[in-house]
């Protein structure tokens, strides 16, 4: 390893010497100027898990008043606000991050890799993050409050709003900023940073996942961030990009919103196959089956999900060509997304499966996150859509994908590698536990909501009418049941991370897990890979 | 308040004299009242809405089918491959004629599954030869219809009382059957029934969406275009909708309701209502005194204004401005007017000239003189009237 390199990575020269013998920074370097990317994806990580309970906290304050019909605690316009920044928070803070934290940590230790191409955007990125996320928090405390038109920031209704709403779209700004940051330097990092030997054919596959969904990124933050600079400019500088009066079309934002918005839901989802994919084979000790077209079908949903932004908008009155050509392409996507799942099934059919935290978990995900995507295909029929869409039939298809997806994969990947990232093992037992009550409790919060849809309650409305009922105290109880098992997984992380109580952890202490990470001893060192290994 | 109550009564006493037609009871859909568990569509009461509830079946039945197959065989590997079991892994891990087989199917299930649902969304679409077409606009928080081709013209808005959705003191009324989904007597959207209505849609503030589920209609309603849908329902009855795009604050109190009447007592609604809404019309051109004008104005205000301003005239600080001692309340009154006809871009302040100028003169001077405003000015019809142009 040479100087110059040394120093592109980031690390002082004249420190250059203690590389190899695992010596940390002191506390404020490390942690407030960090470069190291085992603790950028650790600060990531926590900040993203913080983003959860705040989130979280946010939806509970949702289902508290949606407990029961009439309004019981917060004035309608404050419930828009909940819904609101609980979308932004969840998206933005806590799901894009932890992926990216994963990323982080995973990407350089599966490569080979001895830190990310950009050690010093690496901190940028990161630390652009909290002041977006402060943001956020303080426009509850503006007057007229936090915005309230939704996550998907709908103009006219997003110009009606106060300063909370300018804060937001600062919010957007920055975090777009970071995500671009983070993905150029994911790009250049699998592209380049490769340890010998280890062709693209045989990257592994989170790398893979998160490869394209860091083109996915690039690709689309630059959209958001055009369309809410329209909305500003609409907002005080008198144009009218999204004003009919003016000469505009409110629809237009919602084009380029969605031109954004579709894609991001894939950015969500893509580095979640690329853990379970990981995860699956370790428990089944068995390899991925069909690794080829798992690199084929992820790659034609990110091409695909450019081309069905408008099945958001059958309601909007498109021509029925339009209709028919997002009808079609939406459901071709189902297509590559069956091969995956059923790469998934193969790989356990004749396996050697044991049923570990993190398995139970990828199961989890696999099953659950399939059930969102058949709610998928219902809502990509348009005549369909047009009795479904915005009710809660949605805001359960998209949480079977954002939270037995998303967070799921996340949670997996979290039990699958902590005990690389702490050198011990968590305690088996609460993880299991964690497990059920988490899959239990967000089926009983879920399920009900696709009724409650059918049946045709609307969404983002802090009050219901009396048919209602029924699902709507069963789903609130399940979100605090929900909501309070999550306090579980963090005192389940805090024991090994902070208490350092567990079992340590062997090299590799899953038998059927397979890839570079496997290699290094548990922990994994400061400073890994200075001599890259060689992949045959 | 006297104008509102005025009409109410004649509505009311309209539909009574209408009543012994009984058209049909007027429930909820079946499965669908309070305290059951409904679980599915509501019930289809349009052609369209039929071949949606069928489209939703089948989608139903063959994504149950694949899940049951493909879960099928991963939970089989879960019981049966385990390595508690002491299963050995096998070692394939590629086949390609298996992952051929396994695209191509899908891909043809979807085909058979897009054939009759682009019949649909092709019918939906045809919107051509209605028998009444009807303008719908989106207000925050109302519906106003308006029969282009017989000028009856009103707005529709939430009846439910504030006291049965307030509940902050856990002692809220009790809620009625209709709880949330029904309008003020007399405002519902009539049509005849098995004809085809056409609607127009548009909203003059933000993007609303009308939406009756079991007429199978949701179209969004958006500011400066004009949109269109039809129904046409088949048989006579009331349906309930409610609107579907998040439109402010007032977005759960947004109810649709239709009534739909055989046609000779669907013509005999449009006879009276024409002549009840000819007689409750005012001339713009009468001078009114002053406490008569603060009168009326009240009610005007508390129908329309008071949801954001509300009826202290406080108004919600950093939402919605006072109006009580405001500067455009206390200041010149062509500014006054300027705001109410006009509205004010970038915020929920929309343009009002859908009000009558009487409404809007009385309205206008109203704020001028509550809540210790005490101006002593007021506005007559006509200078709104002129105002206008
Ligand atoms: C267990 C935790 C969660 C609960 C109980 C919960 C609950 C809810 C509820 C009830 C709504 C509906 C608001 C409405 O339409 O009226 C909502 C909206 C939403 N949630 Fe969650 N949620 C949870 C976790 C998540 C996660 C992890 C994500 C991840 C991205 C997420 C993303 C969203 C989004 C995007 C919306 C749409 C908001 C809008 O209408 O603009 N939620 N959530
Ligand atoms: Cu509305």
């Amino acid at each position: 390893m040479s100087h110059a390199q040394d120093a592109a990575l980031g690390h002082d020269a004249g420190h250059g010497h203690d590389d190899h013998h695992d010596h940390k920074p002191a506390f404020f370097q490390r942690w407030f100027m960090a470069t190291n990317h085992k603790d950028i994806g650790a600060l990531y990580l926590w900040f993203s898990f913080f983003m959860l309970f705040f989130g979280g906290l946010l939806a509970l304050g949702i289902r508290a008043e949606l407990w029961q019909p009439g309004l019981q605690f917060w004035k309608p316009e404050f419930f828009n606000q909940l819904t609101t920044v609980h979308a932004l928070v969840m998206v933005f803070g806590a799901i894009m991050p932890a992926f990216v934290g994963l990323a982080n940590i995973m990407i350089p230790l599966q490569i080979g890799a001895q830190d990310m191409a950009f050690a010093r955007m690496n901190n940028w990125s990161f630390w652009l993050m909290p002041p977006a996320a402060l943001l956020l928090v303080i426009s509850f405390f503006m007057p007229g409050g936090a915005a309230a038109g939704g996550w998907t920031l709908y103009p006219p209704l997003a110009t009606q709003f106060g300063i909370g709403m300018d804060l937001t779209i600062f919010a957007v700004h920055i975090l777009g900023m970071s995500s671009i940051m983070g993905s150029i330097n994911i790009i250049v990092t699998i592209l380049n940073m490769r340890a010998p030997g280890m062709t693209m054919m045989k990257l592994p596959m989170f790398c893979w996942t998160w490869l394209i969904t860091a083109y996915l990124l690039i690709a689309v933050m630059p959209v958001l961030a055009g369309a809410v600079t329209m909305l500003l400019t609409d907002r005080h500088f008198g144009t009218s990009f999204f004003n009919a009066a003016g000469g505009g079309d409110p629809v237009l934002f919602q084009h380029v919103f969605w031109f954004f918005g579709h894609p991001e839901v894939y950015i969500m989802i893509l580095p979640a196959f690329g853990v379970v994919s990981e995860i699956i084979p370790a428990f089944s000790r068995k390899k991925l089956f069909g690794y080829g077209s798992m690199v084929y079908a992820t790659a034609s949903i990110a091409i695909l999900s450019f081309m069905v932004w408008a099945h958001h908008m059958f309601t909007v009155g498109m021509p029925v060509t339009a209709q028919l050509f997002f009808m079609f392409a939406t459901m071709l996507i189902s297509v590559p997304t069956g091969v995956k799942v059923f790469n998934w099934v193969a790989t356990m059919w004749r396996g050697s499966l044991s049923f570990e935290t993190p398995m139970l978990f990828a199961i989890g995900f696999v099953s659950q996150f399939t059930f969102g995507g058949f709610s998928g295909l219902v809502l990509a029929m348009a005549a369909v859509d047009i009795n479904l869409h915005d009710t809660y039939y949605v805001v359960a298809h998209f949480h079977y994908v954002l939270v037995s997806g998303a967070l799921f994969s996340i949670i997996a990947g979290v039990y699958y590698w902590l005990p690389k990232w702490t050198g011990r093992m968590y305690d088996e037992k609460l993880g299991k536990t964690h497990f059920w009550l988490s899959t239990i409790f967000f089926n009983i919060t879920f399920f009900p909501m696709h009724f409650l849809g059918l049946a045709g309650m609307p969404r983002r409305i802090p009050d219901y009418a009396l048919q209602f009922s029924s699902f709507n105290e069963i789903a609130s109880i399940g979100a605090f049941g929900f909501g309070l098992t999550q306090l579980l997984f963090l005192w389940i992380v805090v024991k090994v991370t902070f208490l350092k109580k567990g079992e340590p952890a062997a090299a590799k202490p899953w038998d059927g897990a397979e890839g570079l990470e496997w290699t290094l001893p548990s922990p994994a060192p400061y400073h890994s890979w200075d001599v890259p290994p060689t992949v045959k | 308040m006297f104008e509102t109550m005025k009409q109410r009564v004649a509505c009311t006493l309209s539909l009574a004299l209408m009543s012994p037609l009984a058209w049909a009871a007027d429930t909820l859909p079946e499965g669908n009242q309070p305290g059951n568990y409904p679980l599915n569509l509501q019930a289809p009461k349009s052609g369209i809405a039929e071949q949606i509830f069928n489209l939703h079946s089948m989608m139903l039945v063959v994504c149950l089918a694949i899940f049951f197959v493909v879960f099928g065989v991963m939970f089989y590997s879960i019981y049966a491959h385990r390595k508690s079991k002491g299963a050995q892994a096998a070692h394939f891990h590629e086949n390609h004629v298996v992952e051929v087989i396994w695209t191509v199917i899908p891909f043809v299930i979807l085909i058979a599954l897009c054939i009759p649902a682009a019949k649909t969304v092709i019918a939906q679409k045809d919107s051509s030869n209605a028998a009444v077409t009807v303008k719908v606009t989106g207000y925050q928080w109302k519906w106003g219809y308006n029969y282009l081709d017989d000028g009856i013209e009103y707005v529709s808005a939430l009846a439910t009382p504030r006291d049965q959705i307030d509940n902050y003191d856990g002692k809220s009324a009790a809620k009625n059957a209709h709880y949330l989904l029904e309008v003020e007597p007399g405002t519902e959207l009539v049509v005849p029934v098995g004809k085809k209505v056409r609607l127009l849609l548009t909203a003059n503030d933000v993007i609303h969406a009308w939406w009756v589920p079991q007429l199978g209609v949701k179209q969004d309603a958006i500011p400066g275009f004009i949109r269109d849908a039809w129904f046409k329902a088949d048989a006579p009855g009331i349906y309930r909708g409610q609107c579907a795009e998040l439109c402010g604050k007032d977005h759960g109190f947004m109810p649709i309701v239709v009534r739909a009447l055989p046609q000779a007592d669907y013509d005999k609604w449009k006879a009276d209502t024409k002549a009840r809404l000819a007689l409750a019309k005012d001339d713009p051109n009468k001078v009114w005194a002053l406490p008569d004008l603060v009168a009326r104005g009240k009610g005007v205000y508390e129908a329309n204004c008071a949801a954001c301003h509300q009826a202290s005239g406080q108004g919600v600080p950093g939402s919605f401005p006072a109006l009580a001692g405001s500067k455009v309340a206390t200041g010149p009154i062509a500014d006054h007017l300027g705001i109410v006809l006009k509205g004010k871009a970038g915020t929920a302040m929309s343009a009002w000239k859908q009000l009558s100028d009487t409404d809007i003169a009385a309205v206008v001077t109203y704020e001028r003189n509550a809540w210790g405003n005490n101006k002593g000015d007021l506005l007559q019809p006509a200078q709104v009237k002129a105002a206008r142009q």
